[in-house]
């Protein structure tokens, strides 16, 4: 036993590694991956045209288009409101600062349904803001807009607090270098500052953008449900689940955690060769 | 404090850009949480504690508690048994495992909730052989237990493994050549260190436990006074059109999620003053 253990970890004089690595693989696999290959196992059980076939028609199609495109825009509105909001709670001094930089986790704080309702009700045509944006023809609430609403609220954390702490350890030294040597303030925020916090915006974008694509409570009060208009694909699973359609359900969720797991896994590449790139330099 | 021009905008920008940021919280996070509790008490007091009263509330507000009082302990036990192994040693498929971990945060609460009715459902791995034996998990309180355990794994290893990597392996190491036990090293030396991230962890963990939505909502089956949690409940009223009832089973979730976020507050400042004090040292 403790030969085949020192063949792949570093001997130690630290006890407990057998039982604590141990513990949490159990754990690891009985509650997360055995779980999530019933998943796959399930949806490989479909047969490949079987799959194609209720995981891409139509009303599949128009929800995947819905989820991933209103997350995307959410994010990229995150990603900049993010980026300003992070500069200002770092570089501002300003009253009532620390609270707000305390409010940004609200949104991993505050269950998705409480969210869901308290917007619906902002932005229902009768609501505080619907009433307000009703005569000037936009409406929120049961749209495309709401869903893309919602999204924003719950990914709002994401960038903040990613990009806060490289914000917060930036030299000076390379400002005022830049500054002295003759560039703008502009740029000096582009060609300096900027490139210094991109892993964090594009960690902080991915992370926002992954949450609320697979977002349900805070969107369905809001967003309408319409099929094939507003209707979004985890609600699409549930939908199906409700008529004991498991195949369809199944093929619908492997389709929405493949893309993500994908996307997450490219991102994480991309931060590791830009890291060995910068340690190269 | 000297400011320095180089890094600083004209004052006209600063107070723009702080308003663009206040506006941006104000409109996403400070609306929806004064809606919450203006549409609860939107109809007097009275009508607000009567609706708290419901037989069906109260029961919702036991199962909840019941359900985080079994997934944070679980999640708590397995979070340290991770994080001792992953910070205290080195092993091969360390950063797979960690990835492993995070794995619930990417993956749609609703297809976290999906895969339990797969396994677990009459058509699932394990539903015949349940069935027969009459055990009941799925639309039943140990189905919303796991599912919810699935959905919070993460949060007490995510904030510990990262905290205690940073404080190495010295002092440990150092009590045990001094003769101290593996028990006695982690009560005195690693349990003392990490105690606010780990109490950080087990706050947002339970604060996720209690107002999951999604996961929860699939694997329940919505009988009232039975298989109904907070969140769940909440929906429930709304689509009744009970809004204010509504609203007061959300206020006691928005109270909630404040309460983490004043204590996630006072910790870091907390844990930032301990941080200064051992650095001057």
């Amino acid at each position: 036993m403790t030969v085949l253990a020192h063949r792949f970890r570093e001997p130690s004089v630290i006890p407990g590694f057998g039982i604590t690595l141990g513990v949490t693989l159990a754990a690891l696999g009985l509650v997360v991956l055995i779980p999530l290959s019933a998943l796959f196992l399930k949806a490989a059980g479909l047969g490949f045209s079987g799959f194609i076939a209720t995981a891409f028609d139509s009303r599949a199609m128009a929800a995947y288009g819905l989820s991933f495109g209103a997350a995307l825009v959410a994010a990229l509105v995150n990603l900049f409101f993010g980026t300003l909001v992070a500069w200002v709670l770092v570089r501002y001094r300003f009253a009532g600062k620390r609270l707000l930089d305390a409010l940004i986790d609200l949104p991993f704080a505050l269950p998705t349904a409480v969210a869901g309702i308290a917007l619906t009700t902002l932005f229902a045509p009768n609501g505080a803001f619907g009433a307000f944006l009703e005569p000037l023809g936009i409406k929120v609430a049961f749209t495309r807009l709401g869903v893309i609403l919602a999204m924003i609220f719950i990914g709002l954390p994401f960038v903040v607090r990613s990009v806060q702490p490289v914000l917060e350890d930036l030299e000076s030294e390379v400002e005022e270098a830049a500054a002295s040597l003759g560039a703008s303030r502009l740029q000096t925020l582009w060609l300096v500052v900027l490139p210094s916090l991109l892993p964090a915006l594009i960690s902080g974008f991915a992370l926002a953008f992954v949450r609320a694509v697979g977002e349900y409570g805070s969107i369905i009060f809001i967003a309408g449900n319409m099929p094939g208009q507003t209707e979004i694909a985890p609600l699409l699973i549930i939908i199906k689940l409700e008529q004991y359609n498991y195949a369809g359900a199944t093929a619908i969720a492997s389709v929405m955690l493949i893309i993500s797991f994908v996307l997450l896994f490219v991102i994480n590449r991309l931060q590791h060769w830009r890291q060995s790139r910068m340690e190269g330099r | 404090m000297t400011r320095n021009s180089s890094r600083n905008e004209p004052l006209l920008v600063r107070g723009l850009l702080i308003c663009v940021a206040l506006s941006y919280l104000g409109l996403f996070l400070g609306a929806p949480l004064v809606t919450v509790f203006a549409e609860a008490w939107a109809k007097g007091p009275e009508t607000y504690f009567k609706a708290l009263g419901q037989a069906d509330s109260l029961a919702a507000i036991r199962l909840t508690l019941i359900t985080a009082a079994i997934a944070v302990p679980i999640n708590l036990v397995f979070g340290l048994c991770a994080s001792w192994a992953i910070a205290k040693f080195e092993f091969k498929g360390k950063s797979l495992l960690m990835t492993l971990i995070d794995l619930p945060f990417s993956v749609s609460p609703v297809i976290s909730g999906l895969v339990f009715v797969l396994l677990f459902g009459l058509q699932g791995w394990f539903g015949p052989f349940l069935a027969e034996h009459g055990i009941k998990l799925l639309f039943a309180v140990p189905g919303i237990v796991l599912a919810t355990v699935f959905v919070t794994f993460p949060f007490v290893a995510r904030e510990l493994i990262p905290l205690m990597q940073e404080q190495g392996r010295e002092e440990e190491e150092a009590a045990l050549m001094l003769g101290a036990s593996g028990w006695q090293c982690f009560w005195h030396i690693t349990l003392p260190n990490a105690k606010w991230g780990l109490m950080y962890g087990v706050l947002l963990c339970n604060a996720r436990a209690m107002g999951e939505f999604g996961a929860v909502s699939v694997v329940s089956g919505h009988i009232r006074g039975l298989t109904n949690t907070m969140p769940l409940h909440v929906e429930i009223l709304y689509n009744e059109y009970n809004f204010v009832a509504a609203f007061a089973v959300a206020t006691l979730l928005a109270a909630l999620a404040l309460l983490t976020l004043v204590a996630k507050s006072l910790m870091e400042w907390r844990f930032a003053a301990e941080l200064n004090s051992t650095r001057r040292l």
